[in-house]
């Protein structure tokens, strides 16, 4: 079982290769990722990227807009975790 | 003979191609890049005579910000690839001048010095020039769907007089536009942003620190180069990718072919395009003195980083009925950059004047059998530009250590480009696509110029056909 904590290190863990000069420590969970970081829609691809190479993960393009803060990211991803 | 297969294949290990590598390698696509000659670079390439290195294309990296400068082409490129920022040791340029005969405009990394000397210059125009940057700060210069429009016709909207149209459009054409005297407002807004917005800087170690760096993250993901590997037949059937062909005698199948080497070059090697409309094969090629002195530039009278010379009132960039234009040139001092924080690497000066140049002149004496008169006519490329350099203030006390020149025969011998052109075709495929299904355009030819340009077009070209393609 993959925990929530767990999940939002591993989504964490992907921004902060992919916003090399970004402080990720600070991200608040219910504010928009892009409120917060430098991300735009070549970002947010990467992230999706980034979760099937890591983890096998599919993220269908319909769904990009529940990557939209670490709260939701958390709450959609968990489930594909582990399933 | 079994055939190799891999995922995608690119054509071309230039700025583009190795983008293109890097993204499609980095999400574990089976990545294969061919390039013909025995480096890397395509048309910012460089070379070694003796002990000294000469950068070839690259005078100075466009686009210019700080790490902190958020969402800019360079940075957003620094991300895609995942190269720290800090790695391309970059310096700032002190300051380059457009020179035309009446006036002369000093322009810096911070667009107010230029607002400043046309406010000097041309008092009436300053108001008009403030809001053609509003207007070009808030345009999408990068929308694939941006209908074709002339710059000149948007600029004179905002500028009325004629010459400070000429000398603004001067260093935009001549550093990236594939069409002559003008170009269209999108590619315009990029040149402008990234020359007058942006602004340039030089990596230390030149244009090699950037293709190292381009190198060393395509081995780290594991995407294969090939060198002295030419592509000498696209194959499709039915209109749909098959592989390609290398010299003449290897195919290799892929899923995707990605070409970075001109419109008109790929389907020239397209077996299916024979009945299809060729693309134009662009008008500008350039030649290229190189002067090694004794002296370095500033002790000489110069600190400026790169001069625009212009000796008409009015600009000519289009094909000269000569064999070069005499009367203007690109100057560039590599030497005068801010080394505050990065070295110099030339313990010589280095002077490079480049003018637009006749491909077909320089061919027809290339060919000729004669090649006493090649040498010679090199010669003339070289006291013309002492000449120049003389019009922009260099005093002569100097000495020339070494020299090299080369011509558009010479560009079109290590791009292979048809007629030596360096900005492509006059045809773009903005979007990448062609009518064969799997093939796809990157680098000068999808339209991004310059050597930041180039590198978005590898990773938006890649992005966009396969990446985002896979995940549908």
């Amino acid at each position: 079982m993959v925990t929530n904590a767990e999940v939002r290190t591993k989504v964490l863990d992907i921004i902060a290769d992919i916003a090399l000069d970004d402080d990720v420590t600070g991200i608040k969970d219910d504010v928009a990722l892009r409120e917060q970081l430098d991300l735009d829609s070549m970002d947010f691809l990467d992230i999706v990227m980034e979760l099937k190479k890591r983890h096998k993960i599919e993220v269908p393009q319909e769904d990009y807009p529940r990557l939209a803060s670490m709260a939701s990211c958390v709450e959609y991803l968990v489930p594909k975790f582990n399933q | 003979m079994s055939n190799q297969k891999v995922d995608c294949i690119i054509i071309g290990a230039g700025m583009s191609g190795l983008a293109a590598g890097i993204r499609l390698s980095m999400y574990n696509k089976k990545v294969l890049i061919l390039e013909k000659h025995s480096i890397s670079g395509g048309l910012n390439s460089y070379y070694a005579r003796g002990k000294r290195k000469f950068d070839v294309g690259l005078h100075a990296l466009t686009n210019f910000v700080s790490p902190s400068d958020r969402g800019k082409p360079f940075n957003k490129l620094m991300k895609q690839l995942r190269i720290p920022y800090e790695e391309f040791k970059l310096s700032q340029q002190n300051y380059s001048l457009i020179q035309f005969p009446e006036k002369t405009l000093k322009f810096t990394n911070e667009i107010n010095v230029l607002t400043e000397e046309i406010s000097r210059n041309f008092p009436h125009e300053v108001d008009g020039f403030i809001r053609l940057l509003e207007h070009i700060r808030n345009f999408d210069e990068v929308n694939l769907n941006n209908e074709t429009v002339m710059a000149k016709v948007v600029v004179g909207n905002f500028i009325k007089e004629k010459s400070l149209v000429e000398m603004i459009f001067c260093p935009l054409l001549i550093y990236g536009s594939a069409w002559e005297n003008d170009m269209d407002f999108s590619q315009f807004v990029i040149m402008f942003k990234s020359i007058f917005l942006e602004g340039f800087s030089r990596p230390e170690g030149g244009v090699r620190t950037i293709l190292d760096l381009l190198l060393k993250r395509l081995k780290v993901n594991g995407g294969e180069l090939k060198y002295r590997a030419e592509v000498t037949r696209i194959i499709s059937h039915n209109g749909k990718i098959f592989g390609v062909e290398i010299n003449h005698n290897e195919i290799i199948e892929c899923d995707q072919v990605l070409s970075s080497m001109g419109l008109p070059e790929t389907y020239g090697v397209v077996s299916e395009f024979e009945e299809l409309k060729k693309p134009q094969t662009g008008n500008l090629s350039f030649c290229e003195s190189i002067l090694v002195t004794d002296k370095k530039p500033r002790d000489l009278g110069i600190d400026a980083t790169i001069i625009f010379y212009n000796n008409r009132p009015e600009y000519l960039y289009q094909k000269p009925k000569t064999l070069f234009d005499t009367e203007s040139a690109v100057v560039c001092f590599p030497n005068n950059f801010k080394y505050d924080s990065f070295e110099d690497d030339y313990s010589e000066g280095v002077l490079r004047v480049t003018n637009i140049a006749n491909f077909e002149l320089w061919n027809e004496l290339k060919s000729s059998e004669d090649s006493y008169l090649y040498r010679e006519q090199k010669e003339n490329v070289f006291l013309n530009a002492q000449k120049i350099l003389k019009s922009c203030g260099l005093k002569s006390e100097y000495n020339v250590n070494f020299k090299d020149i080369f011509t558009p025969t010479t560009i079109k011998r290590y791009t292979q480009h048809f007629d030596g052109t360096v900005y492509g075709s006059t045809d773009k495929s903005r979007n990448g696509t062609t009518p064969i299904h799997g093939l796809y355009i990157c680098g000068t030819d999808q339209g991004f110029l310059g050597i930041v340009g180039s590198m978005l077009s590898g990773i938006s070209m890649a992005n966009l056909h396969v990446l985002q393609g896979d995940l549908k």
